[in-house]
Formats: structure tokens, sequence, C-alpha cells
């Protein structure tokens, strides 16, 4: 039943790509309470599981979105709902985007009615950004918690408030004294300390970021910035996810080597500002010949729908479908440490999609889509708008209410339409 | 002034001189032999570069064969295996089944089961007065100093070097609208352009297509004038008031035009008239109401559309195209029976507030009433897919389970060939150039794109590209960059290089090289 958690699943006679493995005809995938307990080729649904038929149909992970404003950011031209940014002081360690995350958002059920299950939103501005969060698309009873922090967000690259030497000494700077703090937290709380770069809570939220458990997502384009944010990583020992990265083909190699996963956009291939000189279209396929775990990302909040067409394009330009579908399933589940998410094997969390064919292909639907193994509504705001305007209302009358309207408002409604002579 | 002493012309009926009136309007005064010819007041601005346009060399005849041809005509919309000649810069012929034999120095080219489509077209785009890379010495696309600027023309801020326009062409674009972006209410003209390389933008102009003016209605100029400067206009209200009494003033103007032609000079005398003073403005507006200025609005919510029809009534000229028009599905019945075209994106929405109510199937809706549905880009990067754009308007349709509204019109079934037309055929129609391309009939401009497979595929990929009949793409054999900003960009550098042109270097999944790769 949509939206409640049904104790056994079983999904058989799919195409299943359990993204590590080869793909599995005829596959069956076996979900109970919320995990995957088994995948192979033409298992037997186990007595009581409500059986799905995927025959002719393809079965995949939950897509995973890797840079989004997804519940921060409602409508950009609407103020009061965008709440992706703190303000003023650039260091903002301790901002955090679940504090301001609203799981209400009209968007959600939009992007996971396109198969996305989980995503990572996170804050913009500044220089140290703040903590991102991972949240699963569906909230209803049964399905895991948002996992955050999942990652610490930093903005290299030109700034209008001073220049890149300026940001990347700053960010040093809080870096260091972060560090100093864990060292002499007591001396600080007596006020027995010299001053430091930041505030209190924001040293405090860079202790997991020192201590190499917390990636610091660094968003950069240009290649000395990606190479910054290398140097920075390898002094302090941190965890390295770079973000945009539209010249870090040219630092593939060195990339590899630091075991740093890049999120692309496998739509960005031309110099679109002077920070993305060196774009390619094939960045994603480069970095992966290279060695790099690759994530695609469809770099929206409003069309993170769109992450599909992203891996299709990145396809289009060379990399293998394969490493396209782990680049938005697996990849960002391991770099953000979000545990056995985007992946089908036993023990794996139960976040499934049943697409009428290859999901990066436009004419393929999402058909079913099962979130921590919660088969999740399809329904959503946009679908409501269809319906109402399937056929178009005659217009002497008030407009019917959508099949999805709340019952109790739409009775009253038609009858006084039905008293009331049309003007 | 110049004192005439002939006697006055025959006075023309105004009606009938008119429209050439104002397509000249500032021209020389009455003819008179016995004197030298005077300089005219307020030269007009040359509509057609005929001196440019005329230096396009004559492209090479090519016969490409054994292709599937999807047609984007109503009737014989696909040719499973068929084969069409470009000749002169125009489609020769074309036809079912074996190719004629190539004619002698005709490059010929073996589709290899290849499918071949009209050029696409997008009727909204700021390539050139945007362009890459985006930076506010390059933004030349809103004159955003005043609310009306019907007298700016995009065209005189087009850089044709914007690296841009490449990859557009590599993406199967051949023709497109280039308008000023929509801070203002009457942002100024839009032209159409023809993506060739070329040193300016009238070299690229289409020949004989209408400028067109761009307006805006909603939030950006409520935005850039009200909220950023408390003027006007801040509401809606303003907005309308503002475009009604400049319209006003251009019918006063195109009659004060339209007298002083008819009669050049003073009653009873031979003394000539001061001409009206030439307003630029009004100018662009009074080709609104002749009829020789194509109008195309930016607007989203379909209240405000309907008030811009509207306002279209009062002054009795048509309005083109709507564009982004995510609220077009509510009113779609009055698009369709007023031929105003839907230029809209698959699935662009809520990024703003009247961006709210968007939905996935406003293409496929509009064209199933019988409306005329385009694809638009409106960035340097959709319009490089405007086929993904297509696809994805027919999956959100053909999902949905759409079926047509009860008595639409016939040629209104959401299919493959619909979807191509909305990037081909229904873009040239709300450009005014549908007699000159966006189908694959013989004698259209030989715009045509050989894709290595179905365009609708996501992992489409255009292999050659004509316009004119001049090969301007050819992935497999890359062109150097068109654009001098990515000429060296990368020479002496370090790290590991881009490739040349917009192509990435050649994979040979079903393409092949032609015998005309590297043409320019």
């Amino acid at each position: 039943m949509i939206g409640t958690l049904m104790a056994l699943i079983a999904i058989v006679g799919g195409t299943v790509h359990p993204v590590e493995g080869e793909p599995i005809e005829n596959g069956t995938l076996i979900i109970e309470d919320g995990r995957v307990v088994a995948v192979g080729a033409g298992l037997k649904a186990p007595a009581g599981a409500t059986v799905i038929d995927a025959a002719g149909r393809v079965v995949t992970p939950g897509l995973i979105e890797a840079e989004t404003r997804l519940g921060l950011v409602e409508i950009w031209g609407a103020d009061e709902t965008v709440d992706d940014s703190g303000e003023g002081d650039p260091i903002r360690a301790a901002y955090r985007a679940l504090d301001g995350f609203n799981p209400d958002s009209r968007l959600i059920p939009i992007q996971r009615a396109h198969g996305l299950t989980l995503f990572v939103t996170s804050p913009g501005g500044g220089l140290i950004t703040g903590q991102a969060a991972a949240v699963p698309s569906w909230s209803g009873p049964g399905v895991a918690a948002p996992i955050a922090p999942v990652a610490m967000v930093v903005n290299l690259g030109g700034r209008r408030d001073g220049s890149r030497g300026v940001a990347i000494a700053e960010l040093r700077e809080v870096l260091d004294d972060a560090r100093a703090y864990a060292e002499n937290t007591r001396a600080f709380e007596r006020n027995a300390y010299r001053r430091l770069a930041a505030s209190r809570l924001d040293l405090e939220a860079l202790q997991p970021v020192l201590a190499g458990r917390l990636p610091l997502m660094v968003r950069a384009d240009r290649r000395s910035d990606i190479a910054a944010a290398l140097d920075i990583a390898a002094a302090f020992g941190l965890k390295l996810i770079v973000s945009m990265g539209a010249e870090a083909a040219a630092l593939a190699p060195a990339l590899a080597a630091a075991k740093v996963p890049v999120i692309v956009d496998p739509l960005l291939n031309a110099p679109e500002n002077f920070q993305r000189l060196a774009a390619r279209g094939d960045n994603a396929r480069v970095l992966a010949e290279a060695g790099v775990e690759v994530i695609l990302s469809s770099f929206s909040t409003h069309n993170v729908r769109t992450l599909r067409q992203a891996a299709g394009n990145a396809v289009r330009e060379g990399l293998p479908h394969g490493a396209a579908l782990r680049a938005i399933t697996r990849a960002p589940a391991l770099a953000f440490g979000l545990g056995e998410r985007g992946v089908l094997r036993p023990g794996a969390v139960a976040d499934v999609v049943v697409w009428s064919g290859d999901p990066f292909e436009l004419s393929t639907v999402a058909e079913r889509v099962f979130v921590g193994g919660v088969e999740a509504p399809r329904d959503h705001r946009q679908a409501a708008l269809l319906e109402r305007y399937r056929t178009l209302p005659d217009r002497a009358r008030p407009l019917a209410p959508a099949a999805s309207d709340p019952a109790p408002g739409a009775a009253p409604k038609a009858k006084k339409a039905a008293e009331t002579p049309a003007r | 002034m110049t004192r005439a002493l002939s006697a006055p012309l025959p006075a023309l009926p105004l009606l009938l001189a008119l429209p050439l009136l104002l397509a000249a309007c500032g021209g020389a005064p009455a003819k008179d032999d016995a004197k030298p010819t005077p300089v005219p007041l307020d030269p007009p601005v040359a509509e057609e570069p005929a001196a440019l346009t005329g230096v396009r060399d004559v492209a090479p005849p090519v016969l490409v064969r054994d292709v599937t041809l999807l047609t984007a005509k109503a009737d014989s919309p696909r040719i499973e295996r068929g084969w069409i000649r470009l000749k002169d810069g125009r489609i020769d012929a074309l036809g079912e089944g074996d190719a004629p034999a190539a004619a002698a120095g005709e490059a010929v080219i073996d589709g290899a089961g290849r499918v071949l489509t009209p050029g696409l077209i997008d009727t909204h785009s700021h390539l050139g007065v945007y362009p890459a890379p985006g930076t506010w010495a390059h933004a030349d696309g809103n004159e955003m100093t005043n609310p009306i600027t019907a007298g700016v023309r995009a065209e005189e801020a087009f850089w044709p070097q914007d690296p841009g326009i490449q990859r557009a062409v590599a993406g199967g674009v051949t023709t497109i609208m280039v308008l000023p972006g929509s801070g203002n209410l009457m942002g100024g003209r839009g032209a159409v352009l023809k993506l060739h390389p070329a040193r300016e933008s009238r070299a690229m102009r289409f020949p004989g297509a209408k400028d067109s003016i761009k307006m805006a209605c909603g939030e950006n100029p409520k935005r850039v004038y009200g909220q950023g400067r408390k003027s006007m206009p801040m509401s809606r209200m303003g907005s309308l008031y503002l475009m009604r009494d400049k319209l006003i003033a251009a019918r006063r103007y195109a009659r004060d035009w339209a007298d002083y032609r008819a009669n050049p000079k003073k009653k009873g005398e031979d003394t000539a008239k001061v001409p009206p003073k030439r307003d630029l403005v009004l100018e662009t507006l009074a080709g609104v109401l002749e009829g020789t200025i194509q109008v195309h609005i930016h607007c989203y919510r379909a209240d405000e559309m309907l008030l811009q029809l509207k306002l279209a009534e009062e002054f009795g000229y048509e309005v083109a195209s709507f564009h982004h028009a995510v609220e077009a599905y509510k009113i779609r019945d009055v698009l369709a029976a007023r031929g105003v075209a839907v230029s809209t994106w698959a699935d662009w929405w809520g990024f703003k507030i009247e961006a709210w109510d968007g939905i996935e199937q406003t293409l496929a809706l509009t064209h199933m009433a019988g409306g005329l549905a385009v694809v638009h880009s409106d960035s340097a990067r959709g319009i490089q897919r405007l086929n993904q754009e297509a696809a994805k308007g027919l999956a959100a349709g053909t999902h949905a389970g759409l079926e047509p509204d009860p008595g639409a019109p016939a040629g209104t079934a959401l299919d493959a060939h619909a979807a191509l037309r909305w990037v081909t055929i229904n873009p040239a129609i709300a450009l005014g150039v549908a007699e000159q391309t966006g189908s694959l009939e013989p004698g259209k401009m030989a715009d045509v794109v050989l894709w290595d497979r179905d365009p609708l595929s996501v992992y489409a990929r255009a292999d050659l590209v004509w316009i004119d009949g001049h090969l301007r793409h050819d992935r497999v054999n890359p062109q150097p960059p068109w654009s001098d900003f990515e000429v060296g960009l990368h020479s002496g550098l370090p790290g590991a290089q881009p490739p040349a042109g917009a192509a990435r270097p050649g994979t040979t999944s079903g393409s092949q090289s032609s015998p005309q790769g590297g043409q320019r």
C-alpha cells in the first residue's frame, strides 16, 4: 500500500541494476522491513510477499542528488521561502541546512516522481557555507530520518569581497584555529586564550572535519581553486569532495591519487565564465577514466528531476552507462557516508525505482518509487494541476476541484456553485 | 528645409501608402529633379544588409542517401529510407528509396540508416547578447534604464564571437531569434539570425525575416523598476498603463508620418512641410501597429497573457508568440484560436512566483488543443539540447495519457512527429519564416541535421549540420573554434586541454567522416 511500510515485497522479472555488480536479467529483488534481503536471477517470491511484476522493466537503486537546495528554497522570487544562506560573516560552519529545512516543500514530491529517493541539500553563500544534510524524498512513517551533517560546504573562487588569496588564507586560518581551539578548549572557555578566527560554534562544527569524519565539500571551478582545495585537504588531513569542478579534468590524475570524488554537471561544456574557461562536456568521462569517483548532479532545486537526463548526457559524452548510474546512486552515497544506499544487495536500504525502460532515456518514466521500503505516493501539485486542466473547464462556472484536493473543503464550494448563477 | 518648386505629388491613398511610408520613415523628401538630392534628415537603418549577405559563398552540392528523413511536414512526416539533395543553399530534391546517381562534383554522404531532420529553430535566444564568458562587460541584453526602450536592437549588441553559437549549431540549431531580455516592458527589437560564423550580426540575418519587438509582463519589470528603483511600473497595472500609453503615442506617430507622406507640402503652396521628428521607440511601435514588426511577449501567467491579447485587440496588432508561458495550458483554447504560438520549456518552473504553476504537459496540451507548441531555450545550455526538451515534453504528455480536447482539429495527435515539429516548423511559423525553413521540402533553405540516431533519444548527437547548404558542424572532424575568444585559450598552458571546437574527439559509433570535413 502506498505510503506505508510493507513487511515483505518481491519485485520480480525486471532487469535489476545492483550498481555494484553486473545487471541481472529476470532479476528478483526481495525487500523486508525496509531493507533489501535478496537480489538474484529468477529468485522465487517468498510466501506472503507483495509481488510487483517488473517484467520488461528496469530496477535500480533510487537516485541520489548530491547538490541541491531542495527544502531550503521554495521559490527564489519569494524571500520568505529562501533559507539556504546565512548572512554577513563568511564563516558559517555552524549553519545547518537542516535547521531551516522544510520537509513540506512542494518541490520534493515532484522530484520523487522522477525516481529521486534521497538528496543532499546544502547551504550557499559565504566562504565556509555550513553543513549539508541528506534527506529521504519521502518522510512518512517508517522512513529513516534525515542524516546530518553529511558535509561541511566551502565556496572557493572569485569573490566580490576580496581576492582568492584572501579567501584561501581565511580558510586556512579558520581550520588552523579550529585545531587550536580543540587543543586549548579549556583555556578558551576561561577566556585565557588568544582570539580565534571564528565563533565557538563554528570552531566546534569544524571538529569532525578536522578529524576526517565529515567531508569538506569544496565548490570550485578553476583549476587553481581545485588545486588549492587539494593542498588544504592534504595539509589538514581532510576528507575532500570537489563540487562543480568545471576544470577538474585538468587535475584528473591528482584527484584520483587523492581519492577525491568530484561532483560534475555534464551539461557544462563552455567557457561560461572566467572560472570555467577549460570547461569540457566530457569532464565526467575524463575524470572517470583517470580513476576519479564521479558524481553527477543536476545542480538544480526545482528540476532535480533532470538528474537522469544529466546522466544520459554524460553517457552521450562518453561516460559508460554503468558509471553514469553509479554516479547518481552509489557514488554520492559513498562520498557523503550514507551507508548502504545507492546499491541493491542484502542489507541495503530499500530505496528502489522501477523504471519503464532505460532510466536515462527521456521517454522512460519512474513507475514505482520505494523510499526505505515504503512505496512513496506519486501525486504532487503539478499532477493535481494537470488533472484540473486535463480538460478545459467551462469558463462560465467555477473550476472543479482537482482530484487530490481535500474533499471536506470541496463539497460546500460545489454546492454553492450550483446555487449561484454563473457570472 | 528644402523648398520644392515643382508641383505637388498626387496624394497617395492613405491606407496604401502607410506601410511603405513606415518602412522608409525618415526617408528622403519628395522627388525634385530640379534640385540636388537633399540629405535625408534621419537616415533609416538599413534593414537588409544586401552587401553583407551577398558575400556568403555558394555552398557545394551534397547528396545524402540511405537515410531516414523526418520531414516535420504534416503529411508524409517520415520516409524510412530515402535521400535528399542540397544544392545552391536550398533543398533541391528528396525522395524515397534508392538515391539518384550523384551529379558531377556532388559530395555523397552515406546516411547508413541515420536520421535527417530540418535544422532546429529557437524562438528565444540570448546568444551574443549575453555571451560566454558571462560577466558585466558582456551583459548587453537588457537596456534597463527605462522600462520602454523599444528602439534598441539586440542585433546591435550581438557579439558574433560568443562561443555558445558554435555549440548551438553542434546541437542541430540553424536559426535563432536573438532577443533583448525581459527587464523592460518593451525591451527592444529582436532579430532572426542564421547561425553562420560571421564577423557581425547583420551578416547572419535571416533574409526577409521581420524584426520583432520583445515585450515583457509580470515580475521582471516590476522588480527592476518598482522594487529596485521605486519607479513605474511598480505593479502590473502600471505595466499595462505604460504599454498602452506608449501605443497610443505610436498610433499618433504613425498617423503623423502617414499624413506627411501623403501630403509632404503645405496646402496650396509649394513649400515642403517639416517632417515629423523621428522617434526610434515610436518607430518600432508603429511597426507593430503596421504589422512590419512581430510581437513576442515574455509572459508567464494565463491572466496576463489574456490581458496582452486584449491590449493587442485594442491596437489592432497580432501577438506572434508568448514566451515562457508556463500557464499557457490554462488558456490553450484561446491561444489556439488566436493562432498565438506558445514558446516554452519542457519543465522549467517554480523559480519565481509567476512560474509556480508550471507543469510538464504544457507543450503536449497546447499541441493537442490545435495550438502552436514551440520549445524555446532562453539558455546557452538549453539551446544545445532542444531535441531532448521536445522528447521530455512528449514523454510527459504520453505518460499522463492525454487525450485530445473534444473537437480538436486534425494533426493534434501526440507523437514523435509532433515533438519534432515543436523544434522545427512550429518555431519557423512563430518567427514568420516557415516559407523558407523548418521542414524538409524542395525549395526551402538547406538547413538540415544528420543525427546519429533518433533525435528524441538522450544519446542522440548531431553528426552533420548544414545551414544554407554549408556544412557548419561535423562531429567526427571538429572544426576549429569559430570564436576568437577560444583561439589559443589554452595554448602554452599545462593541464589537459579541452577538445578543439565544440565537439569532443571522435568516437565512430555509426557515423562517418564527411568529404567536407573542416569546411568553414
